[in-house]
């Protein structure tokens, strides 16, 4: 067998809840199962970021969106994670958790809107796909430079602390950016200030075409926790009671004023970094077949199945469902503009300075003599 | 002035429970200039308190605490440490209100000590402005006076979007000036005439103001003209129009600031003049600044404008 990431590292203890195929929970797991509600509600989300995923990557490939960043084979992780928070908690994300907005009520229009950067979108089209964020669902956008959002998260779950409310906040990072010095900045002041957040690490193997293994000489991710003065812990990522688990500890422990907590959860980025990336260039087959006999989904499904959740007409009823409402989105999204022109210049500041306001001004002026500027014909290269 | 920003932002917090102070060494010691001295035993820690020597790590969870409903006042302890935090500031702070629509925003200060003329070297004397000048979304403010100093200062902590307020630290405790109890602001994006005049005008901030005042004194006494003295106090959003204004009644313009020349503030302005009123300048646009170089510590007198060099610039344009 060649040298591939696999799920059980050499001298590394997963949390782990359900057997690989899903059939039923280990013996040795003396945690907690989400009840039937929460466990169905992780399930649907992780299925709508599926045929989500499927869909967009479709579209790209067809030239209808610009770029496109999948979770597929991460589904466990991101949607058992975040259905351990209420809506008032707040949420940070990194580059692949954006279906959480979906999970935490934000419409699937919205989220469309956003892959097509118009005139609906809540960015104005201001960002790249894949950027998503709602204010109403209390979740923010994170930067394209990585790692940077992590101390945002500090500062928000500060300030809850400071006037004495309940809410925590989860941060989530990919394994590159534990790297970055906004990992290691907010993990210090989190600990030193006993910050109500919890920090879930999703170790998806590969920063782009970096593996893991070379961000980190650390035993394991979890274990970083250890000289930042906080408990961590290493979970099987894939495997959505575990990851559940894990996390609900670490908010519980979070909300009664414990203080932070890192969660590391290994899986697997099935897909490209995004849908301009060629992994075959760096990675062995083997690998990624390896993973594909462990997704997520399936196990999830089948954990739903023995339990009497879930039958084969229901899994394709919602899924049908999810392929009718996120087409119509689509049908909609590509019906309406281009944020207008004036936008440019709003949301700079509070109120547009007379520079900005002049800017503008010309840019109309030259639209009204010479026409529209022309689209750009660059594609994104990562 | 240290003492006007230290009662500013006792007059703040004493009005406003969201703001709160956070820095290096900001808390029981009060700064290492004493800026934020007792503000800890007043307000408490939780409204004052120490952070780990993180420069990146103040200004993002600064970020973040504003995001959610908090006005943070982060110190960085001199300008020259402000560089790990560029990316929170340039990338994160500056952009949040644009690139999320409007639905978050970042209503943070950060207090700054900049400047030459303590003996402080290649990095306690930088006057890094023209990097964060450059940046949309962020504002840039500088006081010269007492004064201004505390009304500046509690303007940016009301102001909505992300201030950098960097104070001269050459002129903290360089001359005493009486300022109002309470809270009370000056408005932002609004220039100060210092000294009246329609000969030659000189724009000027910071630890400049003093030094091109005395420059302006000299030459009324040699050559008797009035030189009209302009601080700016606010570098972004620049008061454009009061800038055009004393350019075309003076025809004459000569710049100063202690930053390097190249792609220093002082080329924006004059570029700003030499876009917009062309038709009303007689000499050359002339900048006074600090050398391209890094900063030296022996011979930082020379490195820094003075009123010899300021008054050499003024002959020069009125010569023309």
């Amino acid at each position: 067998m060649p040298d591939i990431r696999v799920l059980d590292k050499k001298g590394v203890t997963l949390r782990k809840a359900m057997r690989e195929d899903g059939s039923a929970l280990l013996k040795s797991f003396k945690g907690e199962v989400p009840n039937d509600e929460t466990l169905m509600s992780i399930y649907k989300a992780m299925l709508c970021t599926r045929v989500m995923d499927d869909r967009m990557l479709k579209l790209q490939r067809q030239g209808r969106v610009a770029f496109v960043g999948t979770s597929t084979g991460q589904e466990a992780a991101i949607h058992a994670s975040a259905a351990a928070f209420g809506k008032d908690d707040w949420i940070y994300s990194a580059l692949r958790e954006g279906g959480v907005t979906i999970q935490r009520g934000m419409p699937i229009q919205e989220y469309v809107a956003h892959m097509f950067g118009n005139a609906e979108d809540s960015a104005k089209g201001r960002q790249m796909p894949n950027h998503f964020q709602c204010a109403e669902v209390n979740f923010p956008s994170w930067s394209s430079v990585l790692g940077t959002q992590l101390p945002h998260a500090v500062g928000t779950a500060l300030a809850m602390k400071a006037r004495g409310e309940k809410n925590v906040v989860l941060a989530y990072t990919g394994d590159g950016a534990t790297s970055s010095c906004g990992f290691h900045s907010a993990m210090n002041f989190a600990a030193v200030g006993n910050a109500p957040v919890v920090f879930v690490i999703i170790d998806n193997g590969w920063a782009i075409s970096v593996p893991s293994s070379k961000q980190t000489a650390s035993s394991s991710f979890g274990a970083k926790a250890k000289a930042y003065g906080m408990p961590g812990i290493d979970v099987d990522g894939n495997d959505a009671v575990a990851v559940f688990d894990a996390v609900q500890e670490a908010a519980k422990r979070a909300r009664a004023g414990g203080g932070p907590s890192l969660v590391a959860l290994r899986s697997y980025r099935m897909g490209g970094h995004s849908s301009s990336d060629d992994p075959t260039r760096y990675r062995d087959d083997e690998e990624v077949k390896y993973w594909s006999q462990r997704d997520p989904l399936l196990r999830m499904e089948s954990f739903l199945t023995k339990k009497g959740l879930l039958s084969e007409a229901q899994r394709q009823e919602l899924s049908t469902a999810l392929v009718d409402e996120i087409k119509a989105a689509i049908d909609h999204a590509e019906q309406v503009g281009d944020p207008e022109l004036e936008s440019l210049v709003t949301d700079v500041y509070a109120v547009p300075p007379k520079h900005l306001t002049r800017q503008v001004i010309d840019a109309l002026r030259i639209v009204a003599e010479q026409g529209d500027a022309e689209r750009m014909q660059g594609k994104f290269p990562l | 002035m240290v003492q006007a920003i230290n009662d500013g932002l006792r007059s703040i917090m004493k009005e406003d429970e969201s703001v709160l102070v956070m820095g290096e060494d900001v808390g029981p010691k009060g700064g290492v200039f004493l800026a934020t001295e007792n503000l800890t035993k007043e307000f408490g820690e939780d409204r004052c308190f120490d952070t780990p020597l993180s420069e990146d790590g103040i200004i993002g969870v600064g970020i973040g605490m504003a995001m959610n409903g908090m006005k943070p006042v982060c110190e960085i302890q001199f300008q020259d440490f402000i560089f790990p935090a560029f990316d929170q500031i340039v990338s994160e702070a500056a952009k949040m209100r644009y690139r999320s629509g409007g639905q978050y925003t970042v209503p943070m200060t950060i207090r700054t000590p900049y400047g030459g003329g303590i003996r402080g070297g290649l990095y306690h004397s930088q006057s890094g402005e023209a990097y964060f000048a450059h940046t949309p979304g962020l504002k840039v403010v500088i006081p010269s006076t007492p004064y201004d100093a505390k009304g500046l200062l509690i303007a940016s902590i009301n102001d909505p979007d992300p201030v950098l307020f960097m104070e001269p630290k050459a002129l903290y405790r360089a001359f005493r000036q009486e300022v109002p109890e309470g809270v009370y602001e000056v408005e932002l994006s609004k220039t100060r005439e210092v000294t009246p005049g329609g000969d030659v005008a000189v724009f000027c901030y910071g630890a400049m103001v003093p030094v091109c005042t005395e420059a302006a004194k000299r030459v009324k006494e040699s050559r008797n003209k009035d030189v009209r003295v302009v601080d700016l106090r606010t570098l972004m959003p620049l008061d454009e129009e009061s800038v055009l204004q004393a350019a075309r009644d003076c025809g004459r313009v000569v710049i100063v600031h202690e930053a390097p020349r190249f792609c220093g503030y002082g080329a924006e302005l004059s570029a700003l003049i030499a876009e917009h009123a062309i038709e009303t300048i007689e000499a050359p646009i002339k900048r006074v600044a600090g050398f391209d170089t890094p900063f030296p510590n022996t011979l930082e007198n020379y490195y820094l404008p003075d009123a010899r060099r300021v008054l050499d610039a003024i002959e020069e344009v009125l010569d023309f």
